[in-house]
């Protein structure tokens, strides 16, 4: 193990280490991020909807963009799976049908980054009990 | 794969441990891998999660899942349901008491809600036993803030100005006490941290050292560069095992890291932490006397002054705090003190830490901040009383401690306002009583305690404590006088004004409380020959009432000394002369027959 030698080391060291708990601070106030929920029953497994969690956690973390992506039940729409739902602070949730890394990509880019919207939006037409 | 996707934080406290926490992780672990997650959930094992009651508590993060009551066999089904498919498992959930609805996280739960976390801030949060955990929260900013950009001076004034006082119970301003120590010449300086935990019921000390080791570590750095010491001493009572465990961990992580030995971030401080055990005596909380244990001497106080701050251990200058106040330092010098002192009551800032005990339904650590009533910790925080019951008394301050009755569940908490309600803030002991308990068994109860832990040194302390046992004992047996209250009254008096420390100046407190708050209760018992909760079995009178006896004769079979007597089918009778109470009669009765009076 490397000593610290300044403070300045020690704010390095800070820097690299805060990815590890990053999840854990952004769970404590999940409203004020963005959220992206991933659904993750059997049939959303089955359309690789473990990829496209993975690709979403790596890319978020590459753009360093302060977003919380949780796995989710099925969301019912079992025949646009993986299904993805994304909520930005704020905002109504916009759920996205048949995302696969390319689309993964495409809602990164013009969704999440700029709100543009993209194809692919199932409409939502239910409430939950938590609105 | 870059990051972990999910983390399952396990509660590692002492508490949880003894509830299997380990064999939790260790069947987490082994589903975990048998999923083929392991690259994506990290299973982290941090510190007290406060909520006691309901463990062991497992969280699941990025969702804030809180799952209460978790056995190894569970993790099975969390691993499979929610980390696999994103399924809660709700028969885990906590439960609202007054609703009946599953609450998944802990920001919808009332225990949580009103709680600031300052001290406990990393607790339940980060991996104890990981100094990399501590250091991405901020850790050792503040000391190397200090150590490199402020003067001694400067870091003094900004403690001074957050208003800080002592969390051990006497509530001494801590920077007027640091710049006491700063002041004081010599050339050899100590930092020592009180970690002697020993009011019954109270384990805050202990959680903060299980769940955040380092907090306190920089903290006595801070305090070292401030007073001019190079050598911090904690003294830690041999019964915390697991605190101690994970100190000594933290310690070398320091060490290896360079964050504690020599000339520190390159700034020429030097600084050092050793351990110093206690072999668990109460008096030793008492600074004199913990200074003395830790010098090899029995642990007996002395006379005050001079004080520690002038001439302490080794008789050298010596600053000593509590793990609580050392645990706030970090925090006020990297939120800044304005930030600490906006928070709490004028003459008391910050936070407090309570353990929570007694006849309360949720049982557990607690940090509110100072002005929080007693009322909003007992019924919003700690779920209202335990079956039902009415509230009858809140018990602060441990054995140096008072009884507050409900007239003062209303009275914002702080130091000052539990003073003049006759009690004290002591280390944060709070324990609950209700209906059934009797007041002067609870005097009785403390005093055993202080007769046990006082060290024998002076008189009034050794004496007249155990005359004032006595008293309090002869009136549960039902052999009190009507004057025994006023001598009960006098004679705590003498103790407190003679005793030579802290101990036996407080220990008192608890019958003098309960008289003044409960004094019918003391009558009923020896004027009337009664005890009015009906714990006092010697004023008590097991009576058949005849009206409701069928003469099924269950009583009469199962009174092991034969006092109960009685044809079939007629009404039975006890022989009081004969009765042992032991109340088997009046458990065995199905008809109610059977009356306490």
């Amino acid at each position: 193990m490397a000593k610290i030698k300044t403070l300045d080391d020690l704010i390095k060291m800070k820097d690299e280490v805060q990815s590890k708990i990053k999840l854990r601070e952004n769970s404590d106030h999940p409203e004020n991020l963005i959220q992206v929920k991933v659904g993750m029953a059997t049939c959303g497994i089955a359309s690789g909807a473990k990829e496209t969690l993975k690709y979403f956690v790596e890319e978020t973390e590459r753009q360093a963009i302060d977003a919380v992506v949780t796995q989710t039940g099925c969301m019912g729409y079992c025949y646009a799976e993986p299904t993805v739902e994304v909520i930005l602070p704020g905002k109504e949730p916009v759920v996205f049908g048949y995302v696969n890394n390319t689309k993964a990509q495409e809602i990164i880019d013009k969704y999440i980054n700029k709100g543009e919207l993209v194809d692919g939006i199932i409409p939502i037409s239910f409430k939950t009990i938590d609105e | 794969m870059a990051d972990f996707k999910m983390h399952v934080l396990i509660c590692g406290g002492t508490g949880c441990k003894a509830s299997l926490s380990e064999a939790i992780k260790t069947s987490f672990n082994s589903t975990i891998e048998s999923c083929e997650l392991e690259d994506d959930v990290q299973v982290i094992m941090t510190g007290c999660f406060g909520f006691c009651e309901k463990g062991p508590i497992i969280k699941i993060l990025p969702d804030n899942t809180f799952y209460v009551h978790v056995k190894p066999e569970d993790a099975e089904e969390i691993v499979k349901e929610h980390l696999v498919k994103g399924r809660p498992v709700e028969r885990l959930l906590y439960k609202d008491p007054k609703s009946e609805e599953n609450i998944p996280t802990s920001k919808g739960m009332d225990f949580y809600k009103k709680q600031i976390r300052i001290a406990l801030r990393n607790c339940g949060f980060i991996d104890p036993e990981q100094i990399e955990e501590y250091i991405a929260r901020d850790g050792y900013m503040a000391l190397g803030k200090c150590i490199s950009g402020m003067t001694p001076v400067d870091v003094i004034d900004e403690i001074k100005k957050s208003g800080l006082r002592g969390r051990g119970g006497g509530g001494f301003p801590t920077g007027l006490k640091w710049e006491i120590t700063h002041k004081s010449q010599a050339g050899q300086k100590y930092v020592v941290c009180n970690a002697d935990e020993g009011d019954p019921g109270a384990f805050m000390d202990r959680s903060i050292l299980e769940g955040d080791p380092h907090s306190v570590l920089e903290a006595m750095a801070i305090c070292g560069y401030c007073i001019g010491a190079d050598t911090g001493l904690i003294y830690i009572r041999a019964e915390y095992p697991l605190a101690i465990e994970r100190l000594k961990v933290a310690i070398n992580q320091a060490r290896e890291y360079g964050l504690l030995g020599e000339n520190i971030l390159g700034s020429g401080f030097n600084f050092d932490i050793e351990l110093r055990y206690g072999a668990g005596a109460f008096v030793c909380g008492e600074e004199t006397a913990l200074i003395h244990s830790m010098e090899g001497l029995r642990g007996e106080p002395t006379f005050k002054p001079p004080f520690p701050s002038e001439s302490g251990y080794l008789g050298k200058p010596t600053n000593v705090n509590n793990v609580e106040t050392f645990a706030n330092i970090p925090v006020i010098l990297n939120k800044g003190a304005d930030w600490f002192s906006s928070i709490g009551t004028e003459n008391s800032k910050g936070t407090k830490v309570f353990a929570l005990a007694g006849k309360i339904n949720n049982v557990g650590l607690i940090e509110v901040p100072m002005g929080t009533t007693l009322r909003e910790v007992v019924y919003d925080i700690g779920g209202g009383i335990k079956d039902g019951k009415e509230f009858k008394s809140v018990q602060t301050g441990g054995p140096s401690g008072g009884c507050l009755t409900k007239d003062f569940l209303d009275t914002p908490i702080d130091y000052d306002n539990l003073v003049a309600a006759g009690s004290m803030m002591g280390s944060g002991g709070m324990i609950v009583m209700d209906e059934d308990d009797c007041m002067v068994s609870i005097a009785k109860f403390y005093l055993e305690f202080t007769l046990e832990e006082s060290c024998g040194k002076c008189t009034p302390c050794r004496i007249g404590n155990k005359r004032l046992y006595e008293i309090l004992d002869s009136i549960t047996e039902g052999k009190g006088k009507e004057e025994d209250i006023e001598r009960l009254k006098m004679l705590s008096n003498v103790i407190k004004d003679t005793s030579l420390c802290g101990l036996g100046q407080s220990s008192p407190n608890p019958v003098l409380s309960t008289i003044h708050n409960f004094e019918d209760e003391y009558k009923a018992h020896v004027v009337d020959g009664k005890c009015p909760s009906g714990q006092c079995k010697a004023l008590l009178q097991y009576v058949i009432e005849e009206d409701k006896c069928t003469g099924c004769t269950l009583c009469f079979r199962n009174c092991p000394v034969g006092a109960i007597t009685g044809e079939r089918r007629a009404p039975h009778f006890i022989d009081q002369s004969l009765c042992i109470k032991c109340g088997v009669c009046y458990e065995k009765c199905k008809f109610d027959a059977i009356e306490l009076v």
